[in-house]
């Protein structure tokens, strides 16, 4: 039996992953092997998957396969259905630019003395890793693939190990991975017990419900929340993805989350039976709480790939938000409202997907033109690096969701979504939602201020240091995989029709309800409820202001002076301002750091040095780490420390404890 | 969707570009009597703006690209914006376009494109405004929010037409929800649109600017635009307070009499909120910086609480 295309488009993206990987070995003998072969079949597997995605959404029905890999009783089962598709559009369409941007930007480590073939490779078993768990169709498959990916992002991140910050960050992403696996693999065995059977197809037929079902819920809310870096349970993803090379970052943040968020939706939405509302409250709240903590944080950063790990978390928060409301109006039977929350879920993942790649391609720009994270020795890249600049502002208005960017489309539709908040019976979910409504348009000015801040310090004003003065320009591979992101965040802002005709075969099979209503005027309208509630036409808003825009610069011509003259700025009569005297990062965050102090741990402190100048330090720490991860360390090295006691040194003492141990087992067994 | 309502929506837009700075000027004039001063003209302002777009532009050196399209794209931004608010009849499809979310994500752009131009030349007096703009913009937008939730969920509807058709079917019950939601949505007009006491348009010191520290830089017909989308705002944020809470009077049809009843209407309604604002910058003093994040919780706490009466004791009731 041959299987169907679209699951042979999505092997053949594994395989040429695989090559990919394999070829990248023998870059340790000739360092451009990884750039003329390696990265060009990485793009060529995303190009790839993206076409077998893509034909999924647009197929009807399910392609299934089974290989005969793995344990002798329980061969690899495959499926591709429309969730898949739209994961496998995501990895792909990601990936495809990364490995074009890759290109260029691995020649600039090509005489470093950092191992080419570990990047290379690992980077082709990362990318079969991801493709694999969206493709499993089996607990067993799904597990071995996530483990796979975990691992090999792994070595990734502890890539440029001779920093010890970054073996710091490997080995804190390699336990939080280790603990999220663990959850997981317990949550498939919780569904597995009353199942019987490893297969997705017996899970989903089993139903699960009661204390049993909620208990692999908030298992899978553990291990795939972990992974997402959900709020209180992020403080490895900040750490983790701005350590590793900066394709790889946008791999880690646009993808490998978007895999969590996968993960999740096939869990509860899938395999798991009738969701209860309190899910959906749970996930609703911590859904909320990342995304305020999350850009939070992320405006306090200095640190531009810090910032950007940050602001990850807050689009998780929005994603798992919104899969928080949908989880809510299917728990009390409001099919349409909860196919809308999927929808506007899924958008917002394929939309952080293009935008959060794209910007961790452009701070990758900067960091291969100037050798410089940090916003505060930035400033006037907009000169030096005018295709990165223009590409990073289109990132960031759409992360920011200003119409008609791609950004804007997902945001309105779960504004909407909350919006038919009036539907559910209960006043206290009711004014719960309204709230969460508050928390998310907080959430989302500012997103706006962190990246005005962001591309405003880095881009714009003059360059605060030497080097980013003569920043070089990105090489043009590069600029094509950021060009190809960019284009990707327009025409998912500018056509939300057509985008959401290709989602509704997902809410459609998994919640057997559509959202037909929502395209019902053609392309040009988005009615999410029905053109009476709501509507927005994306087409028309582009339209006009283009148009407007030419109108009013043209009739520039009608004034009596249209001559332009250069001059210095304006310097209240003193001297001309220096690069010193602008705004900085910390200066511009500083009013709203003032007014959520509470939030944050700050240490400021003023010290004068011996010669009489005076020195200004401010550290600002995430507060997680003091209430949570603090706390569990020092009680597992206070556990650590009383189990040494066993360690005596003396052989009789460790054959006594064998010995009872060997009786309790056999106590245990009979 | 006829031609003829294309005509009529294509009108009104440029009525809100047309009288933008006379409203402007009525506030001016108003509150020049209130201080025992004669004032300028009513069309002073228009005076200004040709003036300005007369003028030679001057750049910085340091200034990039960004800096000579943000002018035009924040005019444009707030125009269409505007042009999304019913200002004399209901119905017209450029409504649709855009209902009140999106309304807000326009208003965004604006922002984000004046902030960033605000920081592009390079001076500690740019960065200052963007950073203050952003704080002011952090705090008002959930707060405009709540109110836009509070009426669209009472509505049933987030178009700005769909709730004043609402508020016209229903005749005149008091709703607390929305006597809360007006209060939010008059603070938060004030903030939004940089009057006392969150910002001072007239002020002459740098230190204490917002909105002009952001425009110190710009010069002649870049200058002339970014005055003439601040009064468009202004007029937009007029015309919702006035449309959204008392729609009496807009005009329903394309029929010629009820589109001057509207006109007059709306021309009446203005005028007395011009003359509220001219008292309220009159009594008021400007606040301190970081006085802001109380008056922007206070408008979010009216929203909120809109809503939550809205959700507690007006549903199903």
């Amino acid at each position: 039996m041959t299987p169907p295309a679209p699951l042979t488009f999505a092997g053949l993206a594994i395989a040429l992953a695989l090559l990919s990987a394999l070829i990248s070995l023998a870059s340790a003998r000739r360092p451009a092997l990884l750039r003329i072969l390696g990265m060009p079949l990485l793009a060529a597997a995303g190009g790839v998957a993206l076409l077998g995605g893509g034909a999924a959404l647009l197929g009807d029905g399910a392609a299934t396969a089974e290989l005969p890999l793995g344990l002798p009783w329980l061969p690899w089962h495959l499926r591709l259905d429309a969730l898949a598709g739209l994961f496998l559009v995501v990895i792909g369409g990601v990936t495809t630019a990364v490995g074009v941007y890759g290109i260029g930007y691995v020649r600039g480590l090509e005489h470093g003395r950092d191992p080419l073939p570990v990047l290379g490779g690992f980077t082709g078993l990362f990318l079969a890793g991801m493709l694999l768990v969206v493709l499993a169709d089996d607990a067993f498959v799904f597990v071995i693939a996530w483990e796979t990916m975990s691992l090999a992002s792994y070595f990734l991140v502890a890539f440029q190990h001779e920093q010890p910050a970054n073996r710091r960050a490997a080995f804190l992403y390699l336990l939080m991975a280790h603990l999220s696996g663990l959850a997981i693999l317990l949550g498939f065995g919780v569904l597995a017990a009353f199942a019987g059977s490893f297969e997705f197809a017996a899970l989903r037929a089993a139903a699960l419900e009661g204390p049993w079902a909620s208990l692999a819920f908030a298992l899978a809310l553990l291990g795939f929340g972990l992974k997402a870096g959900l709020v209180p349970l992020h403080a490895w993803l900040p750490e983790a993805h701005p350590a590793a090379p900066s394709h790889i970052s946008a791999l880690m943040s646009a993808v490998m989350l978007k895999v969590a968020v996968y993960g999740f939706i096939r869990f509860v939405f899938d395999l798991l039976g009738p969701p209860q509302w309190q899910w959906g409250v749970v996930v609703l709240a911590l859904g909320s709480v990342s995304a305020l903590m999350g850009i939070l944080y992320a405006l306090m950063q200095t640190d531009l790939k810090r910032l950007l790990a940050y602001s990850s978390i807050e689009n998780l928060g929005v994603i798992f938000l919104a899969l928080g409301l949908a989880l809510l109006f299917l728990a009390t039977d409001h099919t349409l409202p909860a196919a809308l929350a999927l929808v506007a879920a899924l958008y917002h993942t394929l939309n952080h997907a293009l935008f959060k790649g794209l910007l961790f391609l452009g701070a990758g720009a900067i960091l291969h033109g100037t050798h410089e994270r940090d916003l505060e020795q930035m400033g006037g890249l907009l000169r030096r690096m005018p295709w990165t600049g223009w590409f990073f502002l289109v990132g960031c208005l759409s992360i920011a969701a200003m119409p008609p960017f791609n950004g804007f489309v997902s945001e309105w539709l779960t504004f909407q979504v909350a919006l038919q908040a009036w539907q559910l019976e209960s006043g206290v979910l009711r004014s719960l939602i309204a709230i969460v409504a508050a928390v998310l348009a907080l959430t989302a000015a500012l997103v706006a201020a962190c990246f005005v801040k962001a591309f405003g310090v880095a881009f714009l004003g003059q360059a605060r240091s030497r080097h980013v003065r003569r920043a070089r320009p990105a090489p043009l591979s590069m600029r094509v995989g950021q060009g190809l992101l960019a284009l990707g965040c327009l025409a998912l802002g500018v056509l939300p029709s057509g985008v959401i005709a290709l989602l509704a075969p997902i809410p459609t099979e998994l919640l057997g309800q559509g959202v037909a209503q929502a395209t019902a005027l053609g392309w040009l309208w988005l009615t999410p409820v029905s053109p009476t509630t709501a509507s927005y036409s994306a087409p028309l808003v582009l339209l006009v202001l283009a148009v407007l825009v030419v109108l009013v610069f043209w009739s520039r011509q009608w004034g009596a002076v249209g001559r332009l003259r250069r001059c210095d700025p304006w310097d209240c009569g003193f001297a001309p301002p220096s690069a010193r005297m602008q705004y900085g990062a910390t200066a511009f965050a500083q009013p709203l750091r003032r007014v959520f102090a509470l939030l944050f741990r700050v240490e400021e402190t003023v010290e004068t040095l011996e010669d009489g100048r005076r020195r200004y330090r401010l550290a600002i720490a995430d507060r997680t780490w003091g209430l949570l991860y603090q706390p569990v360390a020092r009680a597992v090295e206070a556990a650590a420390r009383r189990v040494t006691r066993l360690q005596s040194g003396n052989v009789r003492v460790y054959l006594g404890w064998t010995l009872a141990t060997l009786l309790v087992l056999l106590w245990l067994i009979s | 969707m006829t031609p003829l309502t294309w005509a009529m929506a294509v009108a009104q837009a440029l009525l809100y570009a047309a009288a933008a700075p006379l409203l402007i000027g009525w506030v001016r004039k108003v509150k020049a009597r209130l201080q025992n001063r004669r004032g300028p003209a009513l069309v002073q302002p228009y005076r200004d703006l040709y003036k300005l777009f007369a003028k030679e532009v001057r750049v910085a050196h340091t200034a990039s690209p960004l800096y000579r399209l943000a002018p035009y794209l924040i005019f444009a931004a707030i125009w269409l914006a505007a042009a999304s608010v019913p200002l004399v009849a209901l119905g017209l499809p450029t409504t649709t376009i855009a209902d009140m979310i999106v309304l807000v994500g326009l208003l965004g752009l604006a922002r984000v494109f004046l902030a960033l131009a605000g920081m592009d030349v390079g001076t500690a007096f740019g960065g200052m405004g963007a950073s203050r703009e952003m704080l002011v913009a952090a705090l008002a937008e959930p707060a405009l929010l709540m109110v836009i939730f509070t009426l669209a969920m009472t509505a049933h509807s987030t178009s700005l037409s769909g709730v004043i058709d609402y508020q016209l079917a229903a005749d005149f019950v008091p709703r607390p929800s929305f006597v809360f939601a007006l209060g939010g949505l008059i603070l938060l007009s004030l903030a939004e649109t940089g009057r006392i006491p969150v910002d001072n348009p007239t002020t002459h010191l740098e230190l204490t600017m917002v909105h002009e520290a952001m425009v110190l830089e710009y010069s002649g017909r870049h200058l002339a635009l970014l005055e003439w989308a601040a009064q468009v705002k202004l007029l937009l944020y007029g015309a919702l307070i006035a449309n959204l809470f008392l729609p009496w009077g807009i005009a329903e049809g394309l029929a010629p009499a009820a589109l001057v009843l509207g006109l007059a209407a709306i021309l009446v309604k203005l005028a007395v909120l011009g003359v509220a604002l001219a008292v309220a910058e009159t009594v008021l003093a400007k606040m301190r910086l970081f006085r802001v994040p109380a008056f922007l919780n206070l408008a979010l706490l009216l929203g909120l609480l809109g809503l939550l009466s809205h959700v507690i004791l007006e549903v199903g009731a």
